[in-house]
This record gives structure tokens, C-alpha cells and sequence, in this order.
């Protein structure tokens, strides 16, 4: 099938993704795009435990993933690409802006220098900024933590 | 004599504060437990919050799911420290008995609250 869903959640692989987006959209692959997840094998066997056997899961560096993604949009599965910073989702549109181009805010929490936008989206200002970058070469951003809550459009967030 | 274990829970949303509240209501026995949660923070900050509450002392860690973003904070932190443990699946009757029996080591302590949880868990 396709690529249907590309997301920033700093939690990576967890409820929301694996219950919430991943049985409305019919998800059946999982790629994690993650350096540090990508070498490390007891993180990612853990990460498999919170997904369904028959959920497919990948864990891949930004370089691999660069270079993987046009083989995920036509492998015939429904594919949710997942990241944990808005960099890593970044490089990703940049090598593959017309792949990568819906990117979904799921979960960015707080940490120092950022400021709350929506109640699971915390950003600095530098950040918000690449996100505006992102919008002006051609991406839509929106922020949604889950499918049964309306989508934020970036240009509407406080 | 050895010092005794801390319990620390680890669970999504306010459910921590509300085990550690419910289980110092039945035991009376209060400070043996402490709540943390994952809401609103990063993976930082969550790993953060469970090495200050462990703070070094030996400890049955409990955590709400096997799996997920409570479970990743407290392994990527602790698995290595041989003074605690960790144990998933927490439930109110493990917590309850944990609290009468912090002079255990933490594998003990950890291995009896299993036991007590999982026969918590019935069809009456």
C-alpha cells in the first residue's frame, strides 16, 4: 500500500501509536527511525513488546531510512514511519519530500527552553521555526495526538 | 541491618499517585512508596524522575505496563544496577504486601510481589 502516516513522538513506540493510530489506519508496519534505538537490541526487543505479532517492525537509522523509503511506499504494506525529533523528520523530508510530506505532531514533551503549544506538544521557538521551514518547502504539519481528536494546524498553534 | 527497599511506581498518567495514595490508605504505612509519572515530559525528563526518586537505594521498581515509555525510562536507567529491580504489571495487592516487606533484597521483594499480584488476579 502505502506510507500512511509519518510522526514525531519523542516516546517513539508506544500506546498511542501502536492502539490508537495504529488500529484506525489499518497500520501493519512499523518503522522506527532512530540511531541510537537502531544499535541498541535490547531497546528495540523491547519495543517489540508493545507491538502485535502481526505488526511488522523495523528499526532504522536516518541513513537507512533515507535510502528505504521509496521501497516502503510500494512494498504493499501501510506503513507509519515514526521518529523521535523533529530533526530526524526533517532529514527524512528532505530526502523524500514527496513521501515525506504529511507530518503528524504526536508528542513532544517539555523540557527547558520549550513552551507548551498544545498539552502533548511542547516546542522552543528554534524548533518551531524548522517547523515553519519544513511548511514553506512544501510539507503540511499539523499536531494530533491521536486520530479521534481534530488535527492543529501549525499555523494555528499558540 | 541492611536498609530497607524503596518502592518506586512508575505508571502512565496519575495512576502512580493513585496506587502509592490507595496502597498508604490500607497498609497505613506511609513514605515506603513513591509515585512517578511520565505526564508531560520527555524521555529525559521521565528517566530523570526515576534515578531521584531510586536515588541510590535499593529498590523494587514497579511499572504499570510491560512495555512502553515507562518501562523504557526505568530499563535505560536501571537495568544495570544490581541493587534494584524491576517489576511489571503493578497492581494494588503487590503494592500493599511490598510495603510489610522492604527487609527482603530487591530480587526477593520483587519476586514475592509477582507472586502476590498475580494471585491478586481472579475470577470470583
Amino acid at each position: 500500500m502505502s506510507i500512511v502516516l509519518c510522526r514525531v513522538d519523542d516516546r517513539l513506540i508506544h500506546g498511542q501509536v501502536v492502539i490508537g493510530w495504529g488500529r484506525a489506519l489499518g497500520i501493519d508496519l512499523i518503522i522506527l527511525v532512530d540511531d541510537q534505538v537502531a544499535a541498541s537490541d535490547w531497546e528495540q526487543q523491547l519495543y517489540r513488546m508493545a507491538v502485535a505479532p502481526e505488526i511488522e517492525v523495523r528499526f532504522v537509522t536516518v541513513a537507512e531510512a533515507s535510502r528505504q523509503m521509496a521501497d516502503w511506499q510500494s512494498n504493499g504494506k501501510r506503513g507509519l514511519v515514526l521518529t523521535g525529533d523533529l530533526e530526524t523528520m526533517a532529514a527524512l523530508h528532505a530526502a523524500s519530500p514527496q513521501l515525506v510530506h504529511k507530518i503528524n505532531l504526536g508528542g513532544i514533551h517539555h523540557r527547558p527552553g520549550r513552551r507548551e503549544r498544545l498539552p502533548f506538544l511542547y516546542l522552543t521557538d528554534q524548533e518551531l521555526r524548522t517547523l515553519l521551514d519544513l511548511e514553506a518547502g512544501g510539507a503540511v504539519v499539523t499536531a494530533q495526538d491521536l486520530p479521534t481528536t481534530p488535527p492543529v494546524a501549525l499555523r494555528n498553534l499558540p | 541491618m541492611s536498609e530497607e527497599l524503596r518502592g518506586v511506581v512508575v505508571c502512565h498518567g496519575p495512576m502512580a499517585g493513585a496506587l502509592v495514595q490507595a496502597a498508604e490508605q490500607i497498609s497505613g504505612v506511609d513514605a515506603a512508596l513513591i509515585p512517578v509519572s511520565n505526564m508531560g515530559c520527555d524521555r529525559d525528563t521521565l528517566e530523570q524522575r526515576v534515578l531521584e526518586a531510586v536515588d541510590q537505594h535499593p529498590a523494587v521498581v514497579f511499572v504499570d505496563m510491560a512495555s512502553g515509555s515507562c518501562l523504557v525510562a526505568v530499563l535505560k536507567r536501571l537495568r544495570a544496577d544490581q541493587s534494584v529491580r524491576v517489576v511489571t504489571g503493578v497492581n494494588l495487592a503487590m503494592l500493599v504486601d511490598f510495603v510489610f516487606h522492604r527487609s527482603l533484597s530487591s530480587e526477593e521483594a520483587a519476586c514475592r510481589a509477582v507472586a502476590i499480584g498475580q494471585a491478586s488476579i481472579r475470577l470470583p
